[in-house]
């Protein structure tokens, strides 16, 4: 070793501020406010007890409350791999991880706990890993102490003297590549008498990724370090997959139950304005702090920030938890599921009562539907009057689509005039006025592959007049339907669950 | 002119496999090529006032060393054996990925050896009349790409190189000699494995290299070593973070080395 040269060496240039500033409070706000003393408050002494094993958990799961009246000695022992996972169906990036998921495990201390903290960083790890969390009154939070290489482990203790939920995060250089392959997570502290109890409690972690393909671009996608430096975001995602939490892997709850989530925002780059759509939020405790803010509608999560949400559920259906952002949530993926279950509640929500056509002024011009309405209930319905009656709802209600001309837009929106898939069978046409069509489908010897929603608001007379229509236009040339057929097909299937126009 | 292509492809594939077998020298492929001298702006400058590196002439292995070559070492060298050597020069994972301690296993004869420590490494050098390349010698010699002796500023580059990091470390690690040569004729310095360098026990990163000026910094790296003008270069920040996150003691399984020597002067 004699021959090592001292290397003059740092990488200064990629610093973040320092994360802990103890400014003293001015003397009349102390007065005014009745804090709960911070750090200088956190001391309980030193710990009692047997040691415990702190249990850690994989999102959206969140360990159970400490339950204890009494600083302990905490062990947290967390695992670094670097694991291949999919972003998004078909997808896949290599994750660097704390403890195999993204966000890292969730861990749980009361206040005024000494924590012992051990990280491990699996040996097929190609770099070194460091852990620096929020929650931590030290120099780095941890940073330095913890600066661990493949296949080694680091052990470092501290006292956690501040309640709250804080991120916790790897800071080895590059940090901000280590922090966009998904190297963070929450650490929370409980104040000393515990959260109040309650159904449920959620881990969601919001991040950004760079991937050097585009959104969902299929096969292994690596880190794009430029797009990350122009924060120009491929992905954004909650808990680091665009599935992590929709279809069987949404989160779940009943009707009147109360809900508590601990979000955080891993960044690196991107803040998150978080709402869940249909829901309000009855309490949130900004950054994870002490106090909180009542009925909130979407609330500011910084990077390397978190926020603790509370709010009671009433009606079932689905609340879908986005980046209001909101291009991020229906083009780079920011969208969880809850799901919530049970009876409805019509005085509270009654779902859609209404949905008819309204074309503003031109009352006058649906003066044909009306006389061919009129015309069925006595039974003296000409097809000239469909066919007029018919042509008014096509272009208030089908046209947008498939065109006045019934062409369709290549590719997109399948043809009607001439077409075999409508002529071939007018049964199913009648179905799929009612029912909607999802999914390939082959017309004229072309795929499309797009969605119609049911028509759910038109009558079985419309349907029929719309289609007599489309079957007589535009060079078709076949016949009739009539709202008897129209109210047969209605009769024999049933309609897409949530299905709405 | 095909026929020559395919013949100039064939000498560098025996070539290639004379190296393997002892170190023997062509003139197309020499097994330690020499690199020629230069003056080099490092991301870890010599002091704060200089800015440019002055690069001695050298000879650089033009492959890591294999699992082969480091097995034929042992036989000679017995107290480097992971069933022999001392505690304080390697630790438990030490060559742990052979069967045997001197069988690397025919699957790995031709890998990069990986699982040594800075000792072993520097004590394989020695036995060879050589040493691991300095810090700024790697740093120097890897900047290439196969067009250009300082690549440092083509983003495709950079981005090739990052992509080694874009895949998990589990998949067994490729023969050596598999990658594009360099302007300098140097292979595998960047996709492979990380390497050792002589002076690595001297990088005094900071374990949290975010901290700015602390007096340690101070003490040891003076302002702003790392300059902004690289601060793009993630590609070498994550190569000294390795280097500086190992102890001499240290092995890892993408922890490797390749050997060095001067170049004498009037010779």
């Amino acid at each position: 070793m004699n021959r090592l040269l001292p290397l003059l060496a740092s990488s200064a240039a990629l610093l973040l501020g320092a994360c802990t500033n103890d400014a003293p409070i001015p003397a009349s706000h102390a007065a005014s406010l009745s804090d709960t003393g911070g750090s200088r408050k956190g001391d309980f002494g030193p710990p009692q007890g047997e040691p415990i094993k702190a249990v850690l958990t994989s999102p959206p799961n969140v360990p159970p409350a400490t339950n204890r009246n009494y600083p302990a000695k905490v062990v947290v022992e967390l695992e670094v791999t670097e694991v291949d996972m999919e972003i998004a169906e078909g997808v896949t990036y290599t994750f660097w991880t704390f403890g195999g998921t993204v966000p890292g495990s969730f861990i749980r201390v009361r206040q005024g706990d000494t924590v012992e903290f051990r990280l491990k960083n699996h040996p097929s790890s190609k770099m070194p890993h460091n852990i620096d969390l929020h929650g931590v009154t030290g120099p780095g939070g941890g940073a330095a102490s913890s600066f661990t290489a493949p296949g080694h482990q680091t052990q470092f203790t501290f006292k956690a003297l501040n309640q709250g939920l804080y991120v916790y995060h790897c800071a080895t250089a590059p940090v901000g590549m280590h922090v966009a392959n998904g190297m963070y997570g929450l650490i929370l502290v409980e104040p000393p008498e515990g959260l109040p109890p309650v159904d449920h409690e959620f881990y969601v972690m919001q991040g950004d990724f760079y991937t050097v393909g585009k959104y969902r671009e299929k096969g292994h996608q690596a880190f794009d370090m430029q797009k990350a430096i122009d924060e120009n975001a491929s992905y954004v995602l909650f808990n680091g997959s665009e599935t992590a939490l929709t279809g069987p892997r949404a989160l779940k709850a009943k009707v009147n139950q109360s809900v508590r989530m601990f979000i955080g925002n891993g960044g690196p780059n991107l803040v998150s304005s978080f709402h869940v759509i249909g829901e309000i939020f009855d309490k949130v405790q900004y950054e994870g702090g002490t106090r909180f803010q009542e009925n909130v509608q979407t609330t500011l999560i910084p990077a390397g920030g978190a926020v603790t949400v509370e709010f009671h559920t009433e009606v079932p259906g689905n609340y879908v938890l986005v980046d209001h952002s909101i291009f991020r949530a229906f083009n780079k993926g920011a969208l969880a599921i809850l799901e919530v279950s049970g009876e409805e509640r019509q005085e509270i929500y009654s779902g859609k009562q209404l949905d008819e056509m309204y074309i503003g002024d031109k009352l006058a011009s649906l003066a044909p539907v009306a006389e061919a309405a009129k015309a069925s209930t006595t039974g003296t319905l000409t097809k000239a009057q469909q066919m007029q009656a018919g042509a008014v709802l096509f272009k208030g209600t089908c046209s947008t689509c498939h065109q006045d001309t019934g062409q369709g837009l290549p590719n997109v929106f399948p043809p009607l005039a001439k077409s075999d898939y409508l002529l071939s069978d007018k049964n199913r046409a009648i179905a799929v006025v009612l029912n909607g069509l999802s999914g390939p489908v082959t017309v004229n010897g072309a795929q499309y592959n797009s969605v119609m929603p049911p028509m759910s608001q038109l009558n079985d007379d419309e349907v029929a007049n719309i289609l007599t229509y489309a079957l007589n236009s535009w060079g078709n040339s076949d016949g009739t339907v009539t709202a008897d057929e129209v109210a047969k097909v209605r009769a024999t299937t049933k309609r897409a669950e949530g299905a709405a126009h | 002119m095909k026929k020559l292509m395919r013949h100039r492809r064939y000498l560098a594939a025996l070539a290639l496999m004379l190296v393997s077998l002892g170190h023997a020298e062509s003139p197309d492929t020499p097994a330690a090529p020499a690199i020629p001298g230069g003056s080099f702006e490092s991301v870890l400058p010599p002091a704060p006032s200089v800015k440019n590196v002055r690069i001695q002439p050298f000879r650089l292995d033009r492959t890591p060393v294999t699992n082969e070559q480091f097995a034929t070492f042992l036989r000679t060298h017995p107290q480097w054996r992971r069933d022999r050597v001392a505690k304080v020069f390697a630790d438990e994972q030490y060559l742990s990925h052979w069967q045997a301690p001197l069988d690397p296993g025919q699957e790995n004869l031709r890998r990069p050896v990986v699982h040594v420590s800075w000792f072993a490494a520097t004590a394989y050098c020695e036995a060879q009349g050589a040493r691991l390349p300095r810090w700024h010698e790697w740093e120097y010699v890897a900047a290439a790409s196969d067009r250009q002796r300082d690549a440092r500023n083509d983003p495709a580059w950079r981005q090739q190189i990052l992509s080694w990091y874009s895949r998990s470390g589990r998949g067994p690690l490729p023969a050596v000699g598999g990658t594009t040569a360099n302007a300098f004729g140097i292979q595998d310095l960047h996709g492979v494995i990380w390497e050792w360098v002589e002076d690595a026990g001297g990088m005094l990163v900071s374990s949290d290299n975010r901290e700015q000026s602390s007096a340690d910094v101070m003490r040891f790296c003076g302002e702003g070593a790392l300059t902004m003008e690289q601060k793009e270069n993630y590609a070498t920040l994550m190569r000294i973070a390795m280097l500086s996150s190992m102890k001499a003691r240290y092995t890892s399984a993408t922890m490797g080395f390749r050997c060095a020597s001067d170049v004498r002067t009037g010779s």
